[in-house]
């Protein structure tokens, strides 16, 4: 078997802020993204996770060209994300957003919404409407839907339109930003079922951002845990939920509350120290809040381990060994 | 004899105008040291049913109710000044979003002593010791600094800590918790959730917990209650309707929750086909009857509630016993 090609290659991407802290305080760095390396595989869905605030975002934003690199490269297709021009790169990456109330115009009708794309790219007239009709359908929405507003349709049925949307210039990739947070749990199984569909058929690749753990256990090929705008620890989903090695996303697994009665409300033991991506600690910039820290994360910055398709970052955990390798 | 339950709903029903009824028969009861959650999702309900306890309800929206009881008290007969006197001292509530329920204007100690100040003859200064105690029950470090702060400088886990704290000022029976930690990260839900339970020991407090989350439910209820377009379809101890779900509806939601370890990675969920209808007075037999996959004529019937098991009540035509493997 080959080796699928690389869909997004993330190259030491770094994204700042500056942030007034107030009249007489002057500025303060906001260090969103903090030296990001990822590589996402053509036709794979790849999950990013994290709490709020952790850049997982941003990170979505610069790798759809939102938001311009403070320093580092994104290739996407090979090609260099900041050389394309808009155009170019809407075909080739949509976004679906997490609130489907906030991402589309009230304004506007269901067609008019789904078409903008392909008006943007200079599609109008017949073709534009049968591909607009197409994708409707595509996405399990009635025809008669296509002149109604927004605000006509229910949650799940305006996250499909935004589905629609996405995918209406038929793109290769689809950045995901928490699309179904804003959703009820049986709506949510069917947008994630939808999605599903959709990959296999147009052959897409997802990357899959969202704070709902359980969620991307179920979709994702892989899972990038981030913290404090760097990427933890990263492994192959069934990898990373059985053998979690860095404390971060012990505690995270550890606080997902599946639907098992009697297991009572885990200890992540986390402690109260909240991260502030404007005052990163030295050394490990999880040590505050470690339940395993040593002193030596308080001065030394662990560097990334790598080994048997998983990538570590904590001076504690176990070098990652080709024991835990699943044959692919 | 059993005692008398410290809060008990029968037959709330709640009209908006002519044409929606939200609330259609709720009955339910919370006992003294019991957490009783209230599970449904949007517009079934819940919240309205917590507000209308509360005797919250928006102008427009008429309450009529068989029976609504506070540690033996007719709530139902009460002036609004005699409610007030029994909110935030005797029965208290925690709301979603702690942004829109603190007031930006004033700090979090002046806020906090308001309320007991309101309710019993003590001195600020009594008062804002007894916030600042409360801040650090609640695991907040360095209390007098957060009492002087205003809650925009407060980051969202911290602000739902407050709320909670505020909610213990003058010790409550009852504390009803509308979504408490929805908008939180799932580590420092884990946090708060722990938290409500410690003082649940502590004081016997009653929780009434309005949440659409089945994690949550599984790990913290004693008594679930499902609700299903204005009425409770199917209640039970948590670890029976976990067991042993009966009516399709909660079915179907149980099978909708991806979970980790359990259901196949990249299998399809289970999902409940179409949307939530809007019921209106005088709409007769099942609710659920349009989206079930079981659903016969007897559906558009009066629905008796039928026993599956001790305490255990569903609100369907099917027996009990109906094939597990046939969720909908």
């Amino acid at each position: 078997m080959t080796k699928p090609a690389i869909a997004i290659d993330v190259q030491d991407a770094k994204r700042l802020f500056t942030q007034s802290a107030g009249a007489f305080a002057g500025t303060r760095v906001v260090r969103a993204v903090d030296g990001v390396s990822l590589q996402v595989r053509e036709g794979s869905c790849f999950g990013i996770v994290g709490e709020s605030g952790c850049g997982k975002s941003t990170l979505a934003r610069l790798i759809m060209g939102l938001l311009p690199l403070s320093s580092g490269d994104i290739l996407v297709d090979g090609q260099r994300l900041s050389a394309m021009d808009r155009k170019a790169r809407a075909r080739l990456i949509q976004p679906v957003f997490q609130d489907p109330f906030s991402s589309l115009n009230p304004r506007h009708s269901i067609a008019d919404l789904v078409g903008l794309p392909l008006t943007a790219q200079g599609i109008a007239g017949r073709e534009r409407g049968t591909r607009v009709a197409e994708m409707l359908e595509r996405v399990g929405l009635p025809g008669a839907i296509a002149n109604r507003q927004p605000a006509q349709l229910s949650g799940g049925q305006r996250q499909r339109v935004a589905i629609a949307r996405a995918l209406v210039l038929r793109p290769r990739i689809v950045v995901c930003d928490e699309p179904t947070s804003a959703l009820d749990v049986s709506v949510q199984a069917q947008i994630l079922n939808l999605l599903a569909d959709l990959q296999a058929e147009f052959g897409l690749t997802y990357v899959f951002i969202s704070h709902n753990l359980a969620v991307v256990e179920h979709v994702c090929d892989e899972v990038a845990v981030m913290y404090l705008g760097r990427i933890v620890e990263h492994a192959p989903t069934a990898e990373l939920f059985e053998t979690p090695t860095h404390p971060y996303t012990k505690a995270l697994l550890a606080s997902v509350l599946t639907p098992e009665p009697g297991l009572g409300i885990p200890d992540v033991g986390l402690g109260d120290a909240y991260p502030d991506p404007a005052n990163i600690p030295t050394g490990c910039r999880f040590h505050p809040r470690c339940p395993a820290g040593q002193p030596p994360c308080i001065t030394e910055t662990p560097a990334p381990r790598f080994g048997a398709g998983r990538m570590v970052e904590c001076l504690l955990a176990p070098p990652p060994s080709t024991a835990s390798v699943s044959p692919v | 004899m059993t005692p008398e339950p410290l809060l008990e709903v029968a037959d709330l029903r709640v009209r908006f105008g002519a044409r929606v009824e939200a609330v259609r028969g709720v009955s339910l009861t919370v006992n003294k040291g019991e957490t009783h959650c209230l599970v449904g999702e949007s517009g079934c309900g819940k919240s309205v049913t917590a507000l209308a306890t509360m005797g919250l309800l928006a102008r427009g929206a008429v309450r009529s109710s068989g029976r609504l009881r506070f540690a033996g008290q007719d709530l139902t007969n009460l002036s609004e000044r005699e409610l007030s006197k029994l909110r935030g001292d005797r029965m208290a509530m925690i709301f979603q979003e702690p942004m829109t329920s603190l007031n930006p204007a004033f700090t979090i100690g002046s806020q906090m002593a308001e309320v007991m100040q309101r309710h019993r003859k003590v001195t600020r200064a009594e008062a804002m010791e007894r916030a600042g105690f409360l801040l650090f029950k609640v695991g907040i470090t360095n209390p007098a600094l957060r009492l002087g702060q205003f809650p925009h400088q407060l980051s969202g886990g911290l602000r739902q800590r407050v709320m909670i704290a505020m909610a213990l000022m003058c010790e409550p029976e009852l504390l009803i918790a509308d979504e408490p930690t929805t908008a939180l990260d799932v580590t420092v839900q884990a946090q708060i959730l722990r938290l409500l339970a410690g003082f649940q020991r502590e004081l016997g407090l009653g929780i009434l917990l309005i949440t659409h989350d089945l994690g949550v439910v599984a790990r913290v209820a004693h008594r679930v209650s499902v609700m299903y377009a204005g009425e409770v379809v199917e209640s039970a101890p948590a670890s029976q309707l976990f067991a042993n779900p009966t009516h399709p509806y909660t079915r179907g939601l149980l099978a909708s929750v991806p979970v980790p370890g359990k259901i196949a990675r990249g299998s399809r969920l289970g999902s409940i086909p179409g949307t939530v209808p809007r019921i209106g007075p005088g709409f007769a037999g099942c609710g659920f009857r349009d989206r079930c996959g079981h659903a016969s004529e007897a559906c558009a019937g009066p629905i008796a509630v039928q026993q599956a098991g001790p305490d255990h009540i569903y609100r369907c035509q099917l027996q009990a016993s109906w094939p597990q493997d046939q969720a909908a």
